[in-house]
């Protein structure tokens, strides 16, 4: 293989043995998204080739039992829901992991990060549960209906915070004790010393994290499908009811047959176009550091 | 790149085939009980379709198994189409349908097992008790948007409907003559449940979920009411005596003509002996 | 980090230690909402018979014996199809791999996408390929090699940090001992990288453990114990969807089922906190 030659250490058997194995683990890892992104094509194959790509950002509107495939309005409502929840996630979470690192006592700061762990492994069904049930009334009580872009916003908001509070807290770890120490020598205050030389030199374990919640922000789908109302609509307001593409596959999916069930095929694929972009934009702004 | 996908390629599909050895091993026990038995009785029914259904065929197939312990009986919910698919493709023995079979289904066998209505609901601090069926078209086709225009509170309307493809919608759909194009709804909902619990939150809300969950929500102090529909009071025995205009049959259907342990389990399901499940449920028994 | 500056001294000084501070309570105050509201719902359903019995009447009563056991075993099979081949990819890309080579480059990427593919289009493919293309069906096999795709980059990037934070002069002294590569990786890397290791086996059991979007279409929704990996079988947390969602009554037990889920992870957590402070105290003792 092309790579061979740049492990110039593998001189034992056993260690070309290893190579090879390791090589054939990592590229069952790195294919499983190319067979994924197959599977979706094939799927969605039918409807695409029918009526083509066009329709599905054209069409009047989503009736797809009628033959209407218009996907930007929920296109629309992952993109709201998204950036709403990542703009309030991103403070809240840094926040949270320079709290546990410069201003809380050890003892606190064990607890704490301890609370938000647990809140990485709370299943989406039970964010969504408790947003059906306290927070959408919550809402519906301030502006009808009740179900809406912004309890999506907020359920996504606490929903994503550990994922970004635990790479926050994790790059910070990261940063060089002599650069505080230093710091402290020159008798910056507190704040100071997070602001001009902690942020900078953790700048990408925290850019890493965004990128992270981002790409949850745009997956979440249980919770998602409890608490947004799910009309198909492009929102003109933060009270209006929205549809994810995500909700969308999971609402119908089970219900869905021939042309209609490929068109759902289509908002997967849209979802993993997304992500990619995604991925592009990490590595174009962080130039392959996304991995540390 | 394309000879690491090669290579790569050829190593997944040692490793699945591996894990299928692996499966069919760990399998061997049930594999031998279904092929070896010659009691019509016994191996595994796979039951497949509307997530209305599955609760109480999943309840009825374990009282099944009590009384034939070789059987097993396998619920997957879904939605009824699913279940049309699963029967027709071969995936599933029996497959769960929670609306009347539409007529390019005639090519299977069907057998009602219960009947559950489609009630209105509001929330319960809404004074409004029964809607015409115009008043419910108006409101669901977003001509009338306040409880004001049918007598009640000076509230805006948050209609609650079914997503695509729900037998719940069609049922709806059917009886009130609409299309789906035609509604505009505030929420769409998934499942019953979700139905309830969003017009239990919203004092202004009105939508449309089984009699049967609706009725026991209500007795278990949820903060909703069922309206009458042409005048007849929604209730499980409005479903019952047939007077209930909005009501579905669930159906079990199969591919062929049912025999063996399916035509055995089917027989059950609609017997008598079925009937104390179905109410346990909050579903109508048919009446034989 | 001890000492505390004096709020006063500093207006910016001052506002930051009040957003910070805010920032975490409010955090804490949300957090504790909503395990106060599960705990409290919950509680007075827990007991040791709810753990063991199976469900009654679609779940309304009765317990989640083999709820427990299917959600066991999917988390086994995803473990033990995702560790082997995640250690691998994660060695191969820290320790043999240079960050220029192509084959690394491409992984990377690869990965880097899977970690945001979302849950339900992973249901979509685990419907797709295990339980039609392989002929697996709804089984708990299915379920957890759905999941197993899913967790694999989490337990990839952990691994590869746990990796790239031992000292390089470690591998420089085993070089410079005449250590085949094999015998370092296995005697000096692997443990050193225990800690990194078990953060990420800890995320992604907690993904695994709280995914309901891939599980619905894979391992499906039969209630009973389970008698091989081929039968389906109902994970905990699409009971508690089920519960919640679908059935009339449910919401008690399904408070109790999440509650449940909590402890089970608060115990996971903990454990691996545990293995990895004791795991990093033993490797400094060592050095």
């Amino acid at each position: 293989m092309t790579s061979s030659h740049s492990n110039i250490l593998c001189r034992w058997q056993t260690d070309d043995l290893l190579c090879w194995l390791l090589r054939g683990l990592a590229a069952i890892a790195g294919l499983v998204v190319v067979v994924i992104v197959g599977f979706l094509i094939a799927e969605a194959l039918p409807v695409l080739s029918l009526i083509g790509l066009g329709r599905f950002f054209t069409d009047p509107s989503w009736h797809p039992a009628e033959g209407f495939y218009n996907l930007t309005p929920m296109l629309w409502g992952t993109l709201f829901a998204m950036a709403g929840s990542v703009l309030i996630a991103t403070p809240l979470g840094i926040l949270s992991a320079v709290f546990c690192h410069h201003y809380a006592p050890p003892a606190v700061a064990r607890s704490y990060r301890r609370l938000i762990e647990l809140l990485a492994g709370i299943p989406s069904v039970v964010y969504g549960f408790w947003g059906l049930v306290v927070l959408v009334p919550l809402i519906g009580d301030i502006h009808p209906p009740g179900p809406s872009l912004l309890a999506g916003i907020l359920i996504l908001t606490i929903m994503i915070l550990p994922t970004i509070t635990l790479m926050a807290d994790a790059s910070l770890a990261n940063v060089p004790q002599h650069y505080l120490r230093g710091a402290a020598a020159l008798g910056l205050p507190r704040w100071a010393t997070i602001r001009g030389v902690v942020f900078p030199a953790a700048k990408s374990g925290l850019f890493t994290g965004v990128i992270l919640e981002t790409g949850r922000a745009i997956g979440e789908t249980m919770a998602i499908l409890m608490v947004c109302g799910n009309v198909v609509q492009t929102p003109s307001s933060l009270f209006d009811p929205i549809r994810t593409l995500t909700a969308n596959i999971a609402l119908e999916m089970a219900y869905a047959l021939g042309d209609h069930r490929a068109a759902l095929f289509v908002s997967g694929l849209v979802l993993m176009a997304m992500i990619v972009g995604l991925a592009i934009a990490a590595e174009w702004i962080s130039r392959g550091r996304i991995y540390g | 790149m394309y000879r690491y996908r090669d290579s790569s390629g050829l190593k997944v599909g040692h490793v699945f085939s591996a894990f299928l050895v692996l499966a069919l091993f760990g399998a061997h026990d049930t594999a031998t009980a279904q092929t070896t038995a010659p009691d019509p009785l016994s191996g595994k029914l796979v039951v497949t379709g509307s997530s209305t259904v599955a609760p109480l065929i999943a309840e009825i197939g374990k009282r099944f198994e009590r009384l034939n312990p070789k059987v097993r009986v396998d619920v997957q919910t879904g939605g009824s189409s699913r279940g049309v698919t699963d029967v027709r493709q071969g995936l599933a023995d029996i497959g769960m349908i929670s609306r009347a079979m539409k007529d390019d289904e005639k090519d299977l066998h069907a057998f009602t097992v219960a009947r559950d209505g489609v009630g209105i609901i509001v929330h319960k601090d809404n004074p409004i008790r029964t809607l015409s069926d115009e008043q419910v078209i108006a409101i669901y086709t977003g001509k009338i948007t306040n409880w004001k225009e049918v007598g009640g509170k000076e509230a805006a309307i948050t209609v609650v409907s079914k997503a695509e493809g729900r037998s719940t919608l069609e049922v709806f759909l059917h009886y009130f003559k609409l299309k789906n194009t035609d509604i505009k709804p505030h929420v769409v909902i998934g499942d019953n449940e979700q139905g309830v619990k969003t017009v239990a939150g919203n004092r202004n809300a009105i939508g449309y979920v089984s009699i049967g969950t609706a009725e026991y929500d209500e007795s278990q102090g949820v903060p909703i009411t069922l309206l009458s529909t042409g005048g007849v009071p929604a209730s499980t025995e409005s479903v019952r005596n047939g007077t209930f205009p909005i009501s579905r049959p669930l159906h079990i259907v199969t591919r062929t003509a049912p025999a063996g342990l399916a035509k055995a389990f089917i027989e059950y399901a609609q017997s008598k002996a079925a009937h104390d499940l179905i109410t346990q449920q909050y579903f109508v028994p048919l009446a034989n | 980090m001890a000492e505390t500056l004096n709020p006063r001294q500093d207006l910016r000084e001052w506002l930051a230690f009040v957003l910070v501070w805010g920032a975490a309570a409010v955090v804490t105050a949300v957090f504790c909402w909503l395990l106060g509201d599960i705990v409290w719902n919950g509680l007075s359903r827990l007991s040791w018979t709810f753990l063991t019995a199976p469900p009654e009447s679609a779940g309304r009563r009765g317990g989640i014996g083999p709820i427990l056991v299917s959600t066991f075993l999917i988390l086994g099979v995803c473990l033990s199809v995702s560790l082997p081949i995640g250690v691998g990819t994660a060695v191969l890309l820290a320790e043999f791999t240079s960050d220029q080579s192509l084959f690394g480059r491409m992984t990377r990427r690869s990965l880097d996408v899977l970690a945001g593919v979302p849950s339900i289009v992973f249901g979509l493919f685990g419907n797709a390929f295990f339980c039609k293309t392989l002929g697996l069906g709804f089984s708990i096999l299915s379920g957890g090699l759905t999941l197993a795709c899913m967790v694999l980059p989490i337990l990839i990037r952990s691994t590869e940090e746990g990796f790239r934070a031992v000292p390089a002069n470690y591998r420089l002294s085993a070089a410079a001992l005449g250590l085949s590569r094999s015998t370092t990786l296995i005697h000096l890397l692997l443990p050193a990288a225990v800690p990194g290791l078990l953060v990420g086996l800890v995320l992604g059991i907690g993904r695994a453990i709280a995914e309901t979007a891939a599980l619905i279409f894979t391992s499906g929704y039969v209630d009973r114990m389970p008698e091989s990996l081929l039968d389906s079988g109902r994970a905990l947390s699409i009971h508690i969807f089920d519960l919640s969602m679908n059935v009339s009554g449910g919401d008690a037990n399904a408070y109790a089922s999440a509650l449940v889920l909590v402890i089970m992870l608060l115990l996971i957590n903990g454990t691996a906190a545990w293995l990895a402070d004791r795991g990093l105290h033993r490797r400094i003792v060592t050095v």
